[in-house]
Parts: structure tokens; C-alpha cells; sequence
């Protein structure tokens, strides 16, 4: 994992490096500045000579400039350091996601990929900051002070081991114990979350069903989960404070006995006495901040994980090396193939054979379940098969560029989406390069020119994001359209017409069956009417093919297809 | 959800600040007091300490040294006392740091509790004009940062005044020029926070923005990640995200910057501060103005740094409070919003028939429903069995008072009709279902229930009264049977399975992996939008309501399936004024009144039969010439 992340600083190197080495310019100037200021005590004022307090001044003055221009610096290349990690950490893992097949997608949720992207990173941005600053400059901090108590009285320093010892142990044994606790906090507050969540998706269902003091109550309990965690967790961080002060006054307790008898012994001056005050501080709190730093960088350590997991993440649609980049006809064809979206999962297709020829208008009918989409999402390889091959044009699938093959069979589906930007920009995403004419004519043939054209700035008008300003039948027609630029050899409408009305639905087949000819259509639908004029239909049942043949066929010979038609036809007969 | 924060800095931070301080005592007034109690004890304390390095030198060291050694023990006893003070002043931490634990988790879960509660009792419209993303930031970031400024920012400005008031006092006391001096580089110091916190403000707003931005673009890719494959659009997408994260790095690295930089800068002044303390203190003390000595000098030095520590501290927090208060306010905005109202008093109550005919309140199940009010006149409560008959009457309305959406409509349901609602997306049918059980308030006419103005009845009855299956299934976290169980809290585990049977649920409940106990999570995700609209079927029937409301209630269900519910549905609707908005004509062929809606209107109505004559909009719909959605 931290090899994974490491890698990603990249470009960042430099100000990563840079942060700790003007942080240790600064901490070594705030370690002289002490000194100094014991210097200006006892050879300045202590002496009565003025001359040197000025001097000495000046040079701490000087070392408090650099001192300043050091934690500036470093300040800066931390905050370049740890943003551009983050921004390179969101930018491989949205890189590689795009990079992800279908089923890579499936196995994370979409807000567990956008969690990733966006809280696990800022915990990760947190973290490094922490690191490059706070983590070169406590220990150095500590040592160096430490270094100095040694350079000015041995024998006083043994008290800082000590107190050092006695402080770490303390603070290893709150931390640890605080940290298993809040890592429970974490999930507690997650559920109340949750339910908070789903009470503002749902509130229409909670005030039909006059469930608002049930909810109510659940909630209470989820608060006070929550809140008898965090006390138990704050009661055992609270020692933290105490802890610390009960060190450093004990600390200086000591000092000022023995520093007091070594000053009247001779062996110790009034200001070094007062720099040591100074760095009983320096190190104990430099200590305090170490053991924080510790458990929150122990706390990134699940959002460093998980987003881990996804640069790492290879897709499972392997391209071949000499792949081919161009797909000669629409014929398709289908031998023994079984497919399953996990392995040793139930099969949700199983030994499919089917033969297809190019230009060809294929409908596909059948119950939710019957594996439909799934059929179909093995054609453009958004899919592999468990068992089984998949030809396109003669060749089987996995032999193509995956650009190649996806940019030849262009399929619109059942969960259509429209991106924020103007009509046109979403039509384009068919062909970057289509002209105006082009787009009319693609829009024409999808029946879709003619409400673009009443829109208030016709193809410039902005679609919202999740294309809530247009109905579900326009959408589908702007879908539609956008598959059609692509120019494809085989065309696929995953139950894409379903909010379209029949009369525009077979004005949208014509257009296929005149302007299109050579073009290969698969076209699922639950209307029986959206595909009864098809080449051939097939009908799907459990995975298997029931049935594949023409209407007529279906009709006197395929049980399923006669009772879907009658169930849907008994209306209009009337 | 993007965050799309309005603000990033508070409105009306005086006002809201004193509504914090005044919710955080409402409850904790006694401990809160013991917390600055506490806080004194322990900021005296080590102030105290500070004053002892004066007296360590000046009273006792140098007259040892000046004795050339001797006796120390009034050092030790002097070093006791402190060690005392020092005890009271650990206690002190100790004490105030546990109690503000208690406070600050006490004060969340009141607060957390208060909103939730105030949520569940605001209108749909509320729900409507917010976006969930912005209502649970509420919850999470602003109650996050509430948090930080009750238990860390109020008590260590409190903190930091006590030092900073008692360490001026001391100092005045040994030096009023240093104390000037002193003073004069503080005020330098608050003033490069204020420059440096402004500019890292300026910037913290832009990298908020920038930040919704990129999480935005986020969601819409990541949820429309398939369509982008199927399009073989990565690189462009990978391309449009590179520029806005360079974006979002440009104004993190800044806001970044200038936040990481005010500490050295701060710390160094100090620094500064120190120097030029030492030099006039020299001057002072060599040539003994004022009867200044070494080692008051060497003390002022040492209150010169405790003076400058909460200065940084408290200047830093002055910028956290600043934003954290912007919080505040979007939580207290919550909390202001005005509730649902309900002065209805007409009660929904079980009921049976006295022999005589007449009706009296049943504390068992009888299946017979009555609305039970008292008379105005004589103030007798009085029974009306329910019956089902809703009247609609020249009823107007929009979302927006001056944008009238739904005009003159006249509805007539008979006690046991199935009326039907069909139309384009955005006729209006779901919002007439809204009106009746009043999840919005009409703008003119009325609505009667049994003759009983709607306004009059209870709005936790009239809705209980009202079975609803929702266009959008939302399930909670649970097992199915609670789920289920929803529309009846008390409803035994055989009636659950009973309603899951009638709603054809039972098959594909019995086939999940745990069958009913099976646990259902994220708004029940790993179910097929066909199966989470049987479960919502199934709570409807379960509740058993006298009247039902159906929208689209079996639109994602196919047409193989929906032949199944359908004998289900047609006996759960059986005998029930039943209001229904379907998609698929065939499915509301046999309604009773079917109702055709065009913008806001109702522009045809009659059963199946006389509309397919008229040859009108229905006519077309039904043979699909137009487009229903």
C-alpha cells in the first residue's frame, strides 16, 4: 500500500523534500534561540553590559528572521507538497477507473468510488502535510533539544530521560486505548449517518406511513450510541492534558532544586538555568505531538487502503498485443457462450449460440431476469464470458482495440445518462468532430430535431446535470442520436424507447430500416410492437434462448412470445 | 452530494455565537460554571509557575550564591508550596477537560436529537427546495465543526484571556515600560494574523468552491461511468478532470500555504518580541531604573513568552470561530424553519356498530374505520364511519404561490371507486396525490373527506388513513420483514408474510439468502427496482388502509410479473376508494373514472369505454399516438 502511494508524489518530490529541510533549518534556529536568549542572561545582563545584550540580540533577531523565513518556506512546499499529492492521488484513481471494465465497476458501489475520491484523499492530503512537517520537525525537535540539555548539563538531562520515558509509556497506553475505541466511534457514527440519510431519501414514506416518532426514536438510540462512544473515547484522551502538564511541573520542580544547587555550586549560570525551562517544553510537547501525529496518521491508514486498492486495481479485459483496429461488417455471432458476473456464481446465461448477419434488425424480448442486457454487453466486450466466444465481423472480440470494437458498436443503455453541458456537447460525445449537418441528420433519424429545435436555444440549450430538464422520452431520443454519430456497424437499444410513444417508436425503426440499411440492429424491448417487424426475434428465458425466428414463427410456435403478445395486444383489438 | 456551501464565513457571527453559548448553557449552566472555575484555577497556576522562576532567582538563589551556599531548606519549603499549586493546577486541567467532555457529547446529542426531530416535522417542501447533499452536511461538517468550537475554541479563548489578563498583571506589576513594549509587538502580532488569516480566507472560500466543483464532476462521472465506456469517452473525461483538479490544487496549495505559514510567522515575532524586551529590560536593569532587577528582568522574560503563546493561539482561533459560527448558522437555519402545521382534531379511530346503528370506538382491530371530532356547538364527540368518499373541489395550487400548477380540479371519488390519473410527465397527476394527503397545502377550494374538510383532520390520521406506494421506493436499513412491517408497526410475523404473498413478494423474498430476516442496506441495494416496488406494494397491504394512493406503483415491474401482482393488487384494491397514476394504460383499463391531465388540467374524464369513443387525448395515448412520459 505505501509503495502505492508513495509513488504517486511524483512530480512533488522536490517541495516534499524541501518541507522537512527548511522545517530543520527552523527547528534548529528555534533550539539557538534559547541558547541565545540564556546568553543574553548571563554574559548581557547578569554582567551589566549593555553592549552585548545588543549583540547578542542582533544575532537573535537574526535567527529568529531565519528562523521565520524557514518555517515560511517550509510551510509553503508542505502545502504544495501534500495538495499536488492529493491532486495526483484523485488523478490516477479517476485515470484507472476510466480504465476499469464493467464488471471492475461493478465490484465497487458508485459512492464507494466517489468516497475515494473525494474524503479518503483529503485524509490522505491531511496526513502527508503532517508527515513532511510535523514529523521530521517533532523528533528533530526532541533531539536536538535533548542534545542540548547533554551540551549544558549532563547530569541535569538524565531528569529529561526520565521524564521522557515516563511521559511515552503514559502516552502510548491513552493512545492505544483511545484509538480502538474511536475506530468504534467511526462506525457508530457512520450508522447514525446512514439513518439520517435515508430519512431525507424517504421522507415521503416516513410522513405517509406517520412514522416520524418511530424514526424518531430510532435516531435517539443511534445519538446515544454515538454519544456514549465519544464520551468513553474524550474521558480517555482527556488525561492527555494533565498528563503532560504533571511532567513538565514536575520536571521543572527538579531542575530548579538541582539547577539551584549547581548555580550555587558554581556548575550552572542563572540563564542556563532559564534555557533549560525553555527546552523541558520544547521536548515534552514535541513528545505530545508525536504520540497526535501517531494516531492520526494510524487513523488515514484505512482511506490510504482503499484508495490503494483502486490505483491498484488492474482491468480484467486484457487488450491483445497485436490487436486489430478494424471491425469489416456487423455479422455476430455467438458459440457455446455461458456467462456468470462472479465466478462460481450462478450462470445468468448459459450455452448461447447464435448467429447473426450483418445489416440485420434483431428484436430481443423477455422478463426482467432473463439476462437480456447481459446478452447484449458481451458484444461491445463490456463483458467477457466465462465459457464460450463472441465474433464481431468474423473475428472473435477479444482479438480487436477495445476503442476499435466499442467505437463500432454503439449501444445505448437502459440507464441512460446525459452529462451537465449543452445538447450538442452531449451529442458529440457520439463524434468529437461531427459537423452541424451531421448532428441534425443523426437527431433527424431519432426523431429527436424537432424538440431540440423548440428548445430555448435549440442544440445549445444546457442539459442539467442528470438531464432532469428533459422527460424520459426526449432523453432516450437524445441517447439514441448520440449512438447513431458514432457511425456504427452494429447498433444496440437496451429497452432505450420504453418512455417513447409508439407512433415516434416506429418512425425511429423506419429511419433505421431506410437510412441504416447496412448497419446490424439489436433492439430489446418489452413492447412487443417495438420489435415485431424485426428480421428476427429472439426471446430470452433464464438465461437461454426459447426462441429465434421471425414474428409469424414465434407466434404459432414459441408459448412465451404468443402469451406476452396476447397479454399486450388484447387491448387494442378491442 | 457536491457541497455547495453558500458561505464559508458566518452572517451574523455576534448574534450566532451568543445563540451557541446560550444552547450550550440551556442544559449545562451549573457544569459551566465549574469549567471556568477550572479553567481559572488551572491558567493561575501557571502563571504562578512563571512568577516562582522570579522569586527561585531573586529570593533564593542569589542570596545562596551571594551566601556562598548554606541553608536551602525555605527553597524546599518554597518549592512544596508550588509543588501544591502545581497539583491544584493539574487537578484543574484534569477537571475542566473531563467536564467539557460530558458538555460538548451532551450538547451534540441535543442538538443532533433537536434537528432530527425538527426535520421529520418540516414539509415535503422543505425536502424539495434542499438538496439532500446540503441537508446532511448539516449533520456531519457542521456539527463536526460545532463540536471543535465548544469543546476546543470557546474553552481555550477562555483560557488564553485568563493567561493573557493575569500574565499583563503580573507584568505591570514588575515593569509598566516593558509591559508597554511588550503590548505594542503583541498588537503587531494580531495584526499580521488578521492580514495572513484574510488572505488564507480568501482563498479557503475559493478552494470550498473549487472543491464542490471537482466532487461534483465526480459524482456525474462516476455514476454515469458505463455510458462513458460504452462511448470510449475516457480520455476526454480524463482530460476535463485534469483541468479542474489543477483547478482545485491551485487553490488548495494557497488557502494551504497561508494557514501553514501564520505559526512560524507568529512564533517568530514572538521571538522579536523577546529581543527587544531584553534590551530595554537591560537597559532598565543595569542602570537600576525603577529599582528593576536581574532577576525581575529574567521573570518578564519568562511572562514575555507566556504572553505571547495565547496571543498566537487566540489569534488563530479567532479565524476558526469565524467559520465554524457559518456552521451554526446553517444548523440554526434548520432549526428556524417553520413546521408542518396541523390544526386538524379530527381523530382516526377503530370503531364498531352499536346495535342500534350507531357507531362507537372499538379498542380492538374491527376493520370498520370512523373519524371521530367533536361537534363545535354542543362540543359532544361525535362518530363518523369512514367511508372513502373524497371530494376535490375547485381545488388550485402551486409549489410557488404565484406559480399556479394545478387549476380548477374537480375530482369525485365514491366510496370504493378506482380513479385514475393519466398524462404526460409533469400534467400534474402526482402532485393531486400530494394535495389529498397533504404533504402540500392547496391554494384555493377545498378537499373533503367524508364530508370533513381535510384541514380539519389530523395530519398523522389523514395519512394513516391513506395507503401510499410511492413512485420512488425507499426502503431503510432492516430486514425485509421490517421493512414490510413498516405500514404496521404491530403487525404479527404471518400478517407480514401474509401482504408479501398478496403483493407477490413472498417468491422472491423466499429465494434471498436469508429469506425474510434477510438484512437490506443503502436503500436496498442489492434488490432490482422491480423487487423494491413488490416490498412497497407489500407495506401497503400490510398497513391495510381504507383508501389507497398508487403511483406508478408497478412501472418497473415486467409485464410477465405484473400479470402475478396483478390478482394481488386487484384484491388489495377491492372494496377501497383507490387513486391511481399508471404508465401502462392496461392497468388501469378497468378504473372506475379515469382521469386525463394536460398542464395543470383535467381536460377529459369518463371509464375506458367512453373516453376510447370519444377518440380524444386518451384515445391517442392508449393507442400510443403520444407520448406519456
Amino acid at each position: 500500500m505505501l509503495k502505492t502511494l508513495m509513488a504517486e508524489i511524483k512530480e512533488y518530490k522536490k517541495p516534499s523534500l524541501l518541507a522537512p529541510l527548511f522545517v530543520s533549518i527552523e527547528v534548529f534556529m528555534e533550539i539557538l534561540i534559547p541558547f541565545l536568549m540564556s546568553k543574553i542572561v548571563d554574559m548581557g545582563i547578569s554582567e551589566g553590559n549593555l553592549k552585548r545584550v545588543v549583540i547578542i540580540g542582533l544575532l537573535m533577531i537574526a535567527a529568529a528572521c531565519i528562523s521565520l523565513m524557514g518555517g515560511v518556506l517550509a510551510g509553503s512546499f508542505a502545502a504544495e507538497a501534500s495538495m499536488g499529492f492529493a491532486k495526483n492521488l484523485r488523478e490516477t484513481m479517476f485515470r484507472n477507473i476510466q480504465r476499469f471494465s464493467f464488471s471492475n465497476l461493478d465490484k465497487y458501489s458508485t459512492s464507494g468510488l466517489v468516497t475515494r475520491l473525494t474524503t479518503d484523499v483529503t485524509n490522505l492530503q491531511n496526513a502527508y502535510q503532517m508527515i513532511i512537517r510535523m514529523c521530521i520537525r517533532s523528533p528533530l525537535m526532541l533531539i536536538s533539544a535533548f542534545v542540548m540539555t547533554c551540551i549544558i548539563r549532563p547530569s541535569l538531562a538524565l531528569v529529561y530521560v526520565g521524564a521522557i520515558i515516563f511521559l511515552g509509556v503514559a502516552l502510548y497506553f491513552i493512545m492505544t486505548r483511545a484509538h480502538s475505541i474511536f475506530t468504534q466511534v467511526f462506525k457508530k457514527y457512520d450508522d447514525l449517518n446512514a439513518g439520517v440519510q435515508e430519512n431525507i431519501s424517504g421522507i415521503r414514506t416516513v410522513k405517509a406511513f406517520v412514522r416520524e416518532d418511530y424514526e424518531i426514536k430510532k435516531f435517539k438510540i443511534a445519538a446515544g450510541n454515538v454519544y456514549e462512544m465519544f464520551m468513553k473515547a474524550e474521558t480517555i484522551l482527556v488525561s492527555n492534558m494533565p498528563v503532560m502538564q504533571f511532567t513538565v511541573y514536575s520536571c521543572i520542580l527538579l531542575i530548579s532544586y538541582i539547577g539551584a544547587r549547581m548555580i550555587v555550586g558554581g556548575t550552572l549560570t542563572t540563564g542556563q538555568l532559564m534555557s533549560l525551562f525553555t527546552y523541558t517544553m520544547n521536548i515534552l510537547m514535541s513528545l505530545m505531538i508525536i504520540s497526535m501525529a501517531f494516531v492520526m496518521i494510524s487513523m488515514s491508514r484505512a482511506s490510504g487502503e482503499r484508495i490503494a486498492e483502486v490505483i491498484n486495481e488492474t482491468t480484467d479485459l486484457a487488450a491483445p498485443t497485436d490487436s486489430i483496429k478494424e471491425v469489416k461488417d456487423g455479422s455476430i455471432e455467438f458459440r457455446n457462450v455461458s456467462f456468470a458476473y462472479k465466478k462460481g456464481r450462478n450462470n445468468c446465461l448459459t450455452n448461447i449460440n447464435l448467429n447473426i448477419k450483418s445489416g440485420e434488425t434483431i428484436g430481443i424480448i423477455g422478463g426482467t431476469g432473463s439476462s437480456k442486457s447481459t446478452l447484449v454487453q458481451l458484444i461491445p466486450r463490456l463483458y467477457d464470458p466465462v465459457e464460450g466466444e463472441v465474433f464481431v465481423g468474423g473475428l472473435n472480440v477479444k482479438s480487436y482495440d477495445l476503442d476499435a470494437l466499442r467505437g463500432s458498436v454503439a449501444m445505448v443503455l437502459q440507464k441512460n445518462v446525459l452529462f451537465s453541458g449543452t445538447v450538442k456537447e452531449n451529442l458529440k460525445w457520439g463524434d468529437p468532430n461531427a459537423t452541424d449537418e451531421e448532428i441534425v441528420k443523426a437527431c433527424e433519424y431519432a426523431q429527436a430535431h424537432e424538440f431540440i429545435s423548440a428548445m430555448p436555444n435549440g442544440y445549445d440549450t444546457r442539459i442539467e446535470q442528470g438531464g432532469t430538464n428533459v422527460s424520459g422520452g426526449q432523453r432516450q431520443r437524445i441517447c439514441i442520436a448520440r449512438a447513431l454519430l458514432m457511425k456504427p456497424r452494429i447498433l444496440i437499444l437496451d429497452d432505450s424507447t420504453s418512455a417513447v410513444d409508439t407512433k415516434t417508436d416506429a418512425m425511429i425503426r423506419k429511419a433505421f430500416r431506410e437510412e441504416i440499411p447496412d448497419t446490424t440492429k439489436l433492439i430489446i424491448a418489452q413492447r412487443i410492437t417495438s420489435v415485431q417487424d424485426a428480421d428476427r426475434i429472439i426471446v430470452m428465458d433464464g438465461g437461454e434462448i426459447n426462441g429465434f425466428g421471425t414474428h409469424e414463427e414465434l407466434l404459432a410456435a414459441n408459448d412465451i412470445y404468443r402469451e406476452v403478445y396476447e397479454s399486450q395486444m388484447k387491448g387494442d383489438e378491442e | 452530494m457536491a457541497e455547495r456551501r453558500k458561505t464559508a464565513r458566518a452572517k451574523a457571527p455576534a448574534k450566532t455565537f451568543a445563540r451557541v453559548v446560550k444552547y450550550v448553557l440551556k442544559y449545562y449552566k451549573f457544569r459551566y460554571i465549574f469549567v471556568v472555575l477550572f479553567i481559572i484555577l488551572s491558567a493561575l497556576a501557571n502563571v504562578r509557575g512563571t512568577m516562582f522562576m522570579r522569586s527561585l532567582i531573586d529570593d533564593y538563589i542569589v542570596p545562596l550564591v551571594k551566601a556562598g551556599g548554606g541553608d536551602f531548606g525555605p527553597l524546599l519549603r518554597a518549592m512544596a508550596v508550588m509543588a501544591g499549586i502545581y497539583a491544584v493546577g493539574v487537578f484543574s486541567t484534569w477537571a475542566y477537560n473531563r467536564i467539557l467532555v460530558g458538555i460538548t457529547q451532551g450538547t451534540l446529542r441535543n442538538l443532533r436529537e433537536e434537528m432530527f426531530r425538527h426535520m421529520e416535522s418540516l414539509p415535503i417542501k422543505y425536502f424539495d427546495t434542499h438538496s439532500h447533499g446540503e441537508i446532511m452536511s448539516l449533520y456531519t461538517n457542521d456539527t463536526d465543526t460545532l463540536r471543535q468550537l465548544i469543546s476546543q475554541s470557546i474553552p481555550q479563548t477562555i483560557n488564553g484571556m485568563m493567561m493573557l489578563i493575569s500574565t499583563i498583571f503580573c507584568m505591570i506589576r514588575l515593569n509598566i515600560p516593558l509591559t508597554v513594549m511588550t503590548l505594542a509587538m503583541g498588537a503587531v502580532m494580531i495584526l499580521a494574523t488578521r492580514k495572513i488569516g484574510g488572505l488564507s480566507g480568501k482563498y479557503f472560500v475559493m478552494q470550498q468552491k473549487r472543491l464542490g466543483e471537482v466532487n461534483g464532476y465526480i459524482e456525474e462521472l462516476i455514476e454515469g461511468q458505463k455510458v462513458v465506456k460504452v462511448f470510449c469517452h475516457e480520455d476526454e473525461s480524463i482530460e476535463d478532470f485534469v483541468k479542474i483538479n489543477d483547478e482545485l490544487f491551485d487553490a488548495a496549495k494557497n488557502a494551504n500555504k497561508y494557514g501553514n505559514i501564520l505559526m512560524p510567522i507568529m512564533g517568530n515575532l514572538g521571538h522579536i518580541s523577546y529581543v527587544f524586551t531584553s534590551i530595554l529590560g537591560a537597559v532598565l536593569a543595569i542602570n537600576g531604573i525603577g529599582g528593576f532587577t536581574v532577576g525581575s528582568l529574567a521573570s518578564f522574560l519568562q511572562l514575555n513568552r507566556s504572553f505571547n503563546m495565547p496571543v498566537s493561539n487566540m489569534s488563530q482561533q479567532v479565524n476558526f470561530i469565524v467559520m465554524a459560527l457559518a456552521g451554526a448558522e446553517r444548523i440554526f437555519e434548520l432549526l428556524d424553519e417553520k413546521k408542518e402545521t396541523d390544526e386538524g382534531d379530527v381523530m382516526l379511530v377503530q370503531a364498531k356498530f352499536r346495535p342500534d346503528g350507531s357507531i362507537e370506538e372499538s379498542p380492538i382491530r374491527t376493520g370498520v374505520w370512523a373519524w371521530k371530532y367533536m361537534r363545535s356547538d354542543t362540543g359532544e364527540v361525535e362518530y363518523r364511519q369512514l367511508e372513502g368518499d373524497i371530494i376535490l373541489d375547485k381545488v388550485d395550487f402551486g409549489y410557488d404561490p404565484d406559480k399556479i400548477v394545478l387549476h380548477d380540479i374537480e375530482v369525485y371519488a365514491k366510496p370504493g371507486q378506482k380513479i385514475a390519473f393519466v398524462g404526460a410527465t409533469g400534467a400534474g397527476k402526482t402532485t393531486i396525490t400530494n394535495l389529498i394527503n397533504r404533504f402540500y397545502d392547496i391554494q384555493d377550494g377545498k378537499i373533503r373527506y367524508d364530508g370533513i374538510n381535510i384541514n380539519k383532520i389530523k395530519k398523522g390520521e389523514l395519512r394513516r388513513s391513506l395507503g401510499m406506494v410511492l413512485q420512488e421506493t425507499s426502503l431503510f436499513t432492516g430486514t425485509v420483514m421490517e421493512n414490510i412491517r413498516y405500514g404496521k408497526p404491530d403487525a404479527s410475523d404471518s400478517e407480514v408474510k401474509a401482504a408479501a404473498k398478496l403483493a407477490g413478494a413472498d417468491d422472491f423474498i423466499k429465494r434471498l439468502p436469508e429469506g425474510y430476516d434477510t438484512m437490506l442496506t443503502g436503500n436496498g441495494s442489492n434488490l432490482s427496482q422491480g423487487q423494491r416496488q413488490l416490498l412497497s406494494i407489500a407495506r401497503a397491504a400490510v398497513a391495510n388502509p381504507p383508501a389507497l394512493i398508487l403511483d406508478e406503483a408497478t412501472s418497473s415491474i415486467d409485464t410477465r410479473t405484473e400479470k402475478i401482482v396483478q390478482d394481488g393488487m386487484d384484491s388489495l384494491m377491492k372494496g377501497r376508494t383507490v387513486f391511481v397514476i399508471a404508465h401502462r394504460l392496461s392497468t388501469i383499463k378497468n378504473s372506475d373514472v379515469i382521469m386525463v391531465m394536460d398542464h395543470g388540467r383535467i381536460i377529459e374524464r369518463g371509464d375506458h369505454d367512453t373516453l376510447i369513443k370519444q377518440k380524444g387525448v386518451y384515445w391517442q395515448l392508449y393507442t400510443g399516438l403520444l407520448e406519456q412520459s
